[in-house]
C-alpha cells in the first residue's frame, strides 16, 4: 500500500509565466498542468505514452507529459497549447491551418498534434508529406484519417514560409 | 429594404447555408485548448472514485475487505453490492431489457467487471485505496468461444436467470441462450435453396472490437441535498435518454435531475450506453454530500466499458447459373458477453441486421439470430455505424464475393446484375424494410470508371501469372465492395428506447437583431454540429450561419432528443431543424405580406426575405422581420419569432456507396500495402461537403482499423490480451492510407431536406471493402474466406496455409 509522500516544491516556466507548486513525487507532469495550473487544454488519452494527446513543449522537445512526473521538469520551459496562439492573440498559422484545412473534429487529440507539429516545422521548416506523417506518428487521432491534418500541417509551413499553399496533385 | 447593393450570389454566399464548405465554428475554441471536456469540470470539494476490478474471467467472490482502504489517507468510502442494495442499485436494467451488476454480486463474469468502487479526496489517494481493498475470488471455469456457450454441459454463467425460460425477447432454450430472432420466410427460402442451380455457404465471422474514442468514458455526479437535485456532468451521445433513464432507477423526479454533456471527443458508439460508474459516482455523490468524478483510464475503457461486433455469420446464397440472386439465409450467433446490454433499439434485438440483404434484389430471404451469453464484457453498441448494419453489410458484401467466385464472375458484374435497379424504388426488401431512393448502377459504373477497374484487373491477371512462375513474392487484390445503409432511428412506428419513441427535436428562437440560437436534442462528438445545423437554418430562414448559435447538451435547455448516433442526428433531428425554421418561417411570411401590404400567396421567398410577386423593388428582409416581429408584429399577431419542432420520421434513410481498394500483399511477410482506395458516398443532400470528406476519411481510418488489426482479443482463460494502445491496433498517420472521396446525390424522398446521413457509411462500406481486397488477393491461391482481422501475421498466415510459402 502506498502512502502519501512529502509534498516537493517545483518551479518552473509555462506558456512564458514563472509557476510554481507542491507535489507529490508520483505527481504526472500532465496533472499538474491540468490540475494544479488549470490548463485543461492538455488531455489525457491513454496513460500509456501512445496516444500523445498529453503533448506538451519541454525545452524544446515534444514530450508525452503523462509519462513525465512534476519533479523531473523542475526548471523547464514548457509550451502547451494554451501558449501557441501568437502574441496578439490570434491563431497561428497552425491554429488557422488546421481550421482552414478540418484538420480536427472531436477536438481531443487537436492540442497534442498542434504543440507536435510547432515543434517538427522547428526541426523541419519544410516537411515533405511522408515526413509529416512520419512526425507526427507519436499522436493519434481516431476522427480525422490524419489527411486533413498534413494539410493543415502543409499550410502552416507554407505561411510561415511566406509562400503560396498548393495542395499536391493526387 | 435588403441590402441591394449585393448580388443574389453575394447574398447566398453571406448565408453560408447548405452545400457550403463552411468552416467549422468549433475550431476556434479545439485549436486554442479552450475545448470544455468532462474532465476540464471541476466543482469545489469534488472527490474521485475509482474502480476494484476482478482479475478473472468467472469467479465467485467470497470476501471484499475494504478495512485497509479505508485507512489509506484520503480514502473517504469504498462502495461495494451490499451498499448499493441498500439502495436497490446493486443490479440495473440494460437497454436491451436485461439487467446487468453494477457491481460484483456474489460472482464476477467478465475481466476488470467492476467490484468495488473507491471514493477519495484525489486521483491518487483513489488509486491507492483500490489497491488496498481485498477481495477473495473462488474461480470458475471459463466460457469464451461463443460455438460452445450452448453445450449442454457448458458452465452455467448467469445463475441469476436460473429457471427463466423467457427473456425479453422470446423464449430461451439454454441457460446461456438470451434470445433467438427471425425474420423472414423461411418455406420460401428453403425452396428457393432446393431449386438452385448455385450455392455458396460460408461462416463469416466479424470479430469483437472495440470503439475505443480518445476521451474516455466519464462523469462527475453532484447531489445538491437540499435541493434533492442531481447534475451530472457526462461523456453522454444521448444525454435526454441518460436523464430518463436515472429517474427512472433512482427514484429521483426528473425535473430534478440535471444532465450536461460538454464537448465530448468522439463517441463512435461507445457513449450510448450507462455504464456502471455512472451509476457509482451517482450514489457516491449522494453518500458524501459531495460532487464525485469518475474518469476511466483507457484499459478500463477497452476492457470493460461496452464493445461491438463479435457475430459469427453462417451464410447461405443460392443463385442461377447466370449470377442471379434467389434467396439468402443467414444465422448469426450473436456473442453477447456476460450481460445483454446491446444498444439497440429495444424492439430489435440484433439491430437492424436484416439490412442484410443489400444491395441486392433478393425474392426471398430468412435471417434467423441466436444471442448467448459468454465471459467477456457486456456491450454491443453501434461502433460508428446504425446497429448492426456494419455487419449485415460486412456479411452479404463478403458473400457476395464468394459467390462470384463460385460462378467465376468478376463480384462488380456479378453485383451490377443483381442491383435494385432505380425504379424499383420504394423497395420493399424480403426481410422488411422499404428503402427510400437509390441509384446503385450508376454510383458503381462512376467508381468503376474511376479507378480504371478493368485495366486493373488485367493488372491483376499478369501481376498472377508473374506469382506463378515465381517472378514477385506480391500478390494483389482489387477489392470491391457495395452498401446501402439503413439510419436515422427512427420511425416511432417501430423504434423506441426503453419506450421512448425515436424522434428528435429542434427549437429555433430568433432574437430582434437577426441572429438567434437552435437548441437541439443531439448531441455532437466532433460531427460539427455547431457548423451544419445553422447551414440548415441559414438556407431555410435567410438569417447568415455566423448568426445563429447552436446548443446542445443541456437537458434543462435542450427539447427532448434521443442524441446522437446511429447516423440518425442529419435524418431526424436536421428534419427537425427544416420543419422548425419553417414553422417561423410561415410567421415571418405573415408579418412580411402585412408590412408589404399583399396577401400572403403574392410572396415569394428569394435567399433572405420576402419579395412581392412582379414587384422586385417591394422586398422585406428576415433581418427587419426579426425587429418587427418583436416590436411591431400585426395586429393580433403575438410578439416573438421562435419555433420547436418535434420530428418523427416516416421512414429510415437508405444513403448507399460504390468503395474500391487495390492491395498489395507479401506473401512472405504479410505486410500489405493500400494502393489506393477509392470511396463514392451517396448520402443525399450535401450540407456541408468539407464536413463530409471529413467524416469520410475518418470513418475508413476506422474501418481500415477494423478490418486489418484492430481486435478485442480474449485467451482461454478469459484475459484480455489487447486491453491497451500497445496491443489495440489504432492506426498511425504512417499507416493510414490516402483516401480519394466522390459522391452522387440522390436525396431522400421523405426528408424535408432530402439529406440522410454519411458518419457512419466509411466504417459499413469500408471494412468489407478492405477485406474482399485481402481475400481477392489470395482467391487464385485457392481460398474462398480469410476471416479478420488481417493483420501481417495472419496474412502470413493464410499465404502460408495456402502453399505460397515454404
Amino acid at each position: 500500500m502506498a502512502t502519501q509522500a512529502k509534498k516537493t516544491q517545483v518551479s518552473m516556466k509555462v506558456n512564458g509565466a514563472e509557476v510554481d507548486g507542491l507535489v507529490e513525487p508520483r505527481t504526472l507532469l500532465v496533472h499538474f498542468i491540468r490540475e494544479n495550473l488549470a490548463l485543461t487544454g492538455t488531455h489525457i488519452g491513454c496513460e500509456t505514452t501512445h496516444c500523445g494527446a498529453c503533448t506538451v513543449d519541454l525545452d524544446g522537445m515534444s514530450v508525452k507529459s503523462c509519462t513525465v512526473f512534476a519533479v523531473q521538469a523542475d526548471g523547464a520551459d514548457i509550451t502547451t497549447i494554451e501558449g501557441m496562439a501568437n502574441a496578439d492573440g490570434t491563431l497561428s498559422a497552425l491554429q488557422e491551418g488546421f481550421r482552414q484545412m478540418h484538420g480536427l473534429q472531436c477536438g481531443f487529440c487537436t492540442p497534442g498534434m498542434i504543440v507536435r507539429a510547432h515543434r517538427l516545422l522547428r526541426e523541419n521548416p519544410n516537411p515533405t508529406e511522408e515526413e509529416i506523417r512520419f512526425g507526427i506518428a507519436g499522436n493519434l487521432c481516431r476522427c480525422t484519417g490524419y489527411q486533413n491534418i498534413v494539410r493543415a500541417i502543409q499550410y502552416a509551413a507554407a505561411k510561415i514560409n511566406g509562400v503560396e499553399f498548393k495542395e499536391a496533385a493526387e | 429594404m435588403n441590402d441591394m447593393t449585393l448580388t443574389r450570389e453575394q447574398r447566398e454566399a453571406k448565408l453560408e447555408g447548405m452545400g457550403c464548405k463552411r468552416k467549422r465554428v468549433e475550431d476556434i475554441r479545439f485549436t486554442q485548448g479552450k475545448g470544455n471536456y468532462v474532465d476540464d469540470v471541476k466543482l469545489p470539494g469534488m472527490l474521485h472514485g475509482d474502480f476494484v476490478r476482478s482479475p478473472h474471467a468467472h469467479a465467485r467472490v467470497t470476501s471484499i475487505n475494504t478495512e485497509k482502504a479505508l485507512k489509506v489517507p484520503g480514502v473517504l468510502a469504498v462502495i461495494t453490492a451490499e451498499t448499493l442494495k441498500t439502495v436497490n442499485l446493486a443490479w440495473m436494467p440494460t437497454l436491451a431489457g436485461d439487467v446487468q451488476m453494477v457491481l460484483a454480486d456474489g460472482k464476477v463474469l467478465f475481466q476488470n467487471q467492476e467490484v468495488a468502487f473507491v471514493v477519495a479526496t484525489d486521483r491518487y489517494a483513489a488509486d491507492d485505496g483500490v489497491n488496498a481493498v481485498e477481495v477473495e475470488y473462488e474461480e470458475l471455469p471459463v466460457l469464451i468461444d461463443p460455438f460452445k456457450a450452448l453445450d449442454p454441459d457448458a458452465p452455467v454463467l448467469r445463475e441469476d436467470l436460473a429457471g427463466k425460460t423467457t427473456g425479453a425477447h422470446g423464449p430461451r432454450k439454454h441457460h446461456n441462450h438470451i434470445f433467438e430472432w427471425t425474420v423472414g420466410d423461411k418455406d420460401l427460402t428453403d425452396a428457393a435453396f432446393r431449386k438452385a442451380e448455385v450455392t455458396i455457404k460460408e461462416m463469416i465471422s466479424y470479430h469483437r472490437t472495440h470503439p475505443s474514442p480518445l476521451e474516455t468514458c466519464q462523469c462527475l455526479c453532484s447531489f445538491d441535498k437540499v435541493k434533492g437535485e442531481l447534475t451530472i456532468y457526462g461523456t453522454f451521445q444521448a444525454p435526454h435518454v441518460i436523464r430518463t433513464v436515472v429517474a427512472l432507477i433512482a427514484k429521483i423526479p426528473e425535473h430534478k435531475i440535471h444532465v450536461i454533456a460538454p464537448d465530448i471527443g468522439g463517441g463512435f458508439g461507445n457513449k450510448v450506453g450507462a455504464y456502471p460508474g455512472y451509476i457509482c459516482a451517482a450514489v457516491a455523490s449522494i453518500v458524501t454530500g459531495k460532487p464525485v468524478k469518475w474518469v476511466e483510464d483507457r484499459i478500463e475503457n477497452l476492457t470493460a466499458t461496452s464493445f461491438a461486433r463479435d457475430y459469427h455469420m453462417t451464410t447461405e446464397i443460392a443463385a442461377s447459373k447466370e449470377g442471379k440472386v434467389t434467396g439468402l439465409r443467414v444465422h448469426v450467433l450473436a456473442d453477447h458477453g456476460a450481460f445483454d446490454a446491446c444498444a439497440d433499439p429495444s424492439k430489435w434485438p440484433a439491430g437492424f441486421f436484416n439490412i442484410v440483404t443489400g444491395s441486392y434484389d433478393f425474392p426471398v430471404a430468412h435471417l434467423a439470430v441466436d444471442g448467448i451469453y459468454t465471459n467477456k464484457a457486456p456491450g454491443g453498441v453501434a461502433y460508428r455505424c446504425s446497429f448492426r448494419v456494419t455487419e449485415a453489410a460486412y456479411c452479404i458484401e463478403r458473400a457476395m464475393d464468394i459467390l462470384a467466385q463460385k460462378l467465376g464472375m468478376d463480384p462488380a458484374e456479378l453485383r451490377l446484375r443483381n442491383f435494385i435497379r432505380p425504379e424499383q424504388f420504394p423497395y420493399n426488401s424480403a426481410l422488411g424494410w422499404e428503402y427510400d431512393s437509390g441509384d446503385y448502377a450508376t454510383a458503381m459504373r462512376k467508381a468503376m470508371e474511376t479507378v480504371k477497374y478493368a485495366e486493373l484487373r488485367k493488372e491483376q491477371a499478369s501481376k498472377r501469372e508473374a506469382f506463378k512462375r515465381g517472378e514477385t513474392r506480391e500478390i494483389m487484390g482489387l477489392g470491391v465492395s457495395f452498401f446501402t445503409e439503413i439510419v436515422g432511428a427512427g420511425p416511432s412506428k417501430n423504434c423506441d428506447i426503453l419506450g421512448i419513441a425515436m424522434f428528435d427535436s429542434c427549437e429555433i428562437r430568433l432574437h430582434p437583431t437577426g441572429a438567434g440560437i437552435a437548441r437541439m436534442g443531439t448531441k455532437s462528438q466532433g460531427q460539427g454540429h455547431e457548423t451544419t445545423w445553422a447551414q440548415i437554418i441559414a438556407t431555410e430562414i435567410g438569417i447568415p450561419a455566423d448568426n445563429i448559435m447552436v446548443e446542445e447538451g443541456n437537458t434543462d435547455t435542450a427539447p427532448y432528443g434521443l442524441g446522437t448516433y446511429g447516423s440518425r442526428s442529419t435524418p431526424v433531428a436536421g428534419a427537425a431543424i427544416a420543419m422548425a425554421a419553417r414553422k417561423i418561417k410561415a410567421k415571418a411570411q405573415m408579418i412580411a405580406a402585412y408590412k408589404l401590404e399583399v396577401h400572403e400567396d403574392d410572396l415569394e421567398w428569394d435567399i433572405d426575405g420576402f419579395r412581392v410577386k412582379g414587384l422586385p423593388e417591394k422586398f422585406l428582409g428576415m433581418k427587419d422581420i426579426c425587429w418587427i416581429a418583436y416590436n411591431s408584429p400585426p395586429p393580433g399577431m403575438e410578439p416573438g419569432l421562435e419555433a420547436v419542432s418535434y420530428y418523427d420520421p416516416p421512414n429510415m434513410t437508405y444513403p448507399f456507396g460504390a468503395y474500391i481498394c487495390v492491395m498489395d500483399i507479401d506473401v512472405d511477410t504479410g505486410v500489405y500495402k493500400v494502393r489506393r482506395f477509392y470511396a463514392l458516398d451517396d448520402c443525399g443532400t450535401r450540407i456541408n461537403p468539407m464536413i463530409i470528406e471529413g467524416q469520410v476519411h475518418g470513418g475508413l481510418t476506422e474501418a481500415f482499423a477494423i478490418a486489418m488489426g484492430q481486435e478485442i482479443h480474449y485467451d482461454e482463460s478469459g484475459n484480455v490480451t489487447t486491453g491497451s494502445f500497445m496491443d489495440f491496433f489504432i492506426p498511425t498517420a504512417v499507416e493510414t492510407p490516402k483516401w480519394e472521396t466522390d459522391y452522387t446525390v440522390t436525396p431522400s424522398p421523405h426528408h424535408p431536406i432530402g439529406a440522410k446521413g454519411v458518419g457512419e457509411s466509411p466504417n459499413v462500406g469500408g471494412v468489407p471493402c478492405f477485406s474482399n481486397a485481402v481475400n481477392d488477393a489470395f482467391s487464385f491461391l485457392g481460398s474462398t474466406h480469410i476471416q479478420m482481422p488481417h493483420d501481417y501475421w495472419r496474412n502470413w498466415k493464410a499465404a502460408k496455409q495456402l502453399g505460397a510459402v515454404g
